[in-house]
């Protein structure tokens, strides 16, 4: 009986405590640095595309949301022709941004994208391309790999050895 | 004659509003006492969520299951409505702001409140649902029960006062109120009081967390919306019955007028009642039962012994 009582105090002097909300649209919440929100496209440090369009993410997402058409440029570099995020299946996992192999997806911590209808909520590659490297600065594939592209053959790559004719270590 | 008329559209005004703001006040008051804010967006301090909330049920649909029994279904919110405005026609709100001055106030009350647990059994029953039966069950002997000792509490006031008219209760309460010498019929009084308006802790003809929403799971719309109001008069009856009975009434010092006092009053039982309802755990249903009849109901028999002894000893 009297632990009631004591609850019952207790609970009352709550009301002078400091209240544990956000008043949401004009104070936000502060978001971790890793926070899995909206799906961008990121930029190499020079401003090209990161996506090399290999269909990676759109194999990883467990709900399909992803679409995307791969080609080529005249230099040789692939990316995607059309990359289409439907955000109104997209369930947040970030499956995508864990598959991609040149860390172009990734997922921002950004949450405010409400829309009126389901149709806005189909983002196109112009709407998910960012001016950005997100998480990885400096990265940029096509310095790193070993695919020859117009001004730059093999070998030429960073860490790249040159490379070596199999049939001369032939013994 | 026309005094008479404007008594009864100022009590139901003021009631029918109340019961309304309440939904505002207990939002916010268990938000405040939860650490969070609350309501309070529409309107100043969040008010019109009164507003909103109202329109949302004027236009949500009024379905009626077809395995219902149509017409005690229909019937049954009304029930608790009625009961309840009914007893507040005794209720001297202020030196002459009373409805009907009856001799039996007190008895009135207690008829009316008896009347209430129609509501739940019929709503229940009507409602054809495995679930609502149960609640309508529980509240059903809930009430009964808590109805019994509620009254027997209640006799010591009556004993003290030497009347059943709610008048000359508060009148007798001049040089003390009874709150001193019947503590223990107000605390009985109270937590009958709670199991009667079937509040927080004593909620359990419908305890969301086990039978969906006991005897009112059916219903929808402002059916729905009546049991609402329903509970929310009943709050407001019995904090105003304890203001009456226990704390003097609209007594209290002349700078304030009567009403005023009667309300203020009121007012800080409707947040105890909140503060219940912020605080208690539900009592399993048994355990409410036991504790009514095996502790208050001998409980409120002594008081009211006790009581009577005394007033006999000191007459002689």
């Amino acid at each position: 009986m009297f632990s009631l009582v004591r609850s019952m105090w207790l609970i009352f002097l709550h009301m002078f405590h400091k209240r544990e909300t956000y008043q949401y649209p004009e104070q936000k919440a502060p978001l971790p640095a890793r926070w899995r929100g909206r799906i961008a496209l990121t930029r190499d440090p020079d401003g090209g595309e990161r996506c090399v369009g290999c269909y990676l993410c759109a194999a990883a997402c467990p709900v399909d949301c992803i679409s995307l058409q791969s080609t080529e440029d005249e230099s040789g570099r692939r990316y995607p022709e059309f990359f289409r995020i439907n955000f109104s299946r997209c369930i947040f996992c970030g499956f995508c941004e864990e598959a991609c192999p040149t860390y172009a997806i990734q997922l921002l911590p950004d949450f405010e994208m409400a829309e009126y209808s389901r149709q806005q909520l189909v983002y196109e590659k112009e709407d998910l391309l960012i001016n950005s490297q997100g998480k990885y600065p400096g990265y940029n594939y096509y310095k790193i790999a070993g695919m020859a592209i117009q001004g730059k053959d093999k070998g030429d790559a960073k860490n790249e050895e040159p490379p070596v004719d199999v049939k001369s270590l032939l013994p | 004659m026309t005094n008479f008329w404007w008594i009864i559209g100022g009590v139901l005004f003021a009631l029918l509003n109340t019961a309304a703001g309440l939904i505002w006040v207990e939002r916010r008051m268990l938000a405040l006492w939860q650490d969070r804010y609350g309501p309070n967006r529409a309107g100043p301090f969040g008010l019109l969520v009164v507003l909103a909330d109202t329109l949302k049920l004027f236009f949500k649909e009024d379905w009626i299951p077809p395995f219902a029994d149509k017409i005690v279904f229909v019937f049954a919110p009304a029930v608790v409505m009625l009961s309840v405005l009914m007893s507040f026609v005794v209720m001297p709100f202020g030196p002459h702001i009373i409805v009907a001055d009856l001799n039996i106030g007190l008895l009135f009350f207690l008829a009316m409140s008896s009347l209430g647990v129609y509501s739940v059994v019929l709503g229940g029953w009507a409602s054809n649902n495995k679930y609502a039966l149960l609640g309508a069950m529980r509240g059903a002997s809930q009430m009964i029960s808590y109805e019994v000792f509620m009254g027997l509490a209640l006799m010591g006031v009556v004993v003290l006062s030497g009347s059943f008219n709610l008048r000359e209760i508060v009148e007798a309460q001049r040089t003390i109120w009874f709150i001193v010498p019947q503590f223990l019929g107000f605390l009985i009084f109270l937590v009958a009081g709670v199991a009667e308006t079937h509040r927080l802790p004593f909620d359990i003809p419908e305890a969301e967390s086990e039978l969906v929403a006991g005897f009112h799971s059916e219903y929808s719309g402002m059916k729905f919306g009546m049991f609402f109001i329903g509970e929310y008069l009943g709050i407001t009856l019995i904090s105003g019955m304890l203001v009456t009975l226990y704390f003097g009434g609209w007594l209290g010092p002349a700078f304030l007028p009567p009403v005023i006092w009667f309300a203020i009053k009121t007012f800080c039982f409707i947040l105890l009642f909140i503060l219940f309802r912020a605080s208690m755990p539900r009592p399993r249903y048994d355990q409410l039962m036991e504790y009514g009849w095996k502790v208050l109901f001998p409980l409120s028999i002594l008081n009211l012994l006790v009581t009577a002894a005394i007033k006999l000893w000191l007459n002689t």
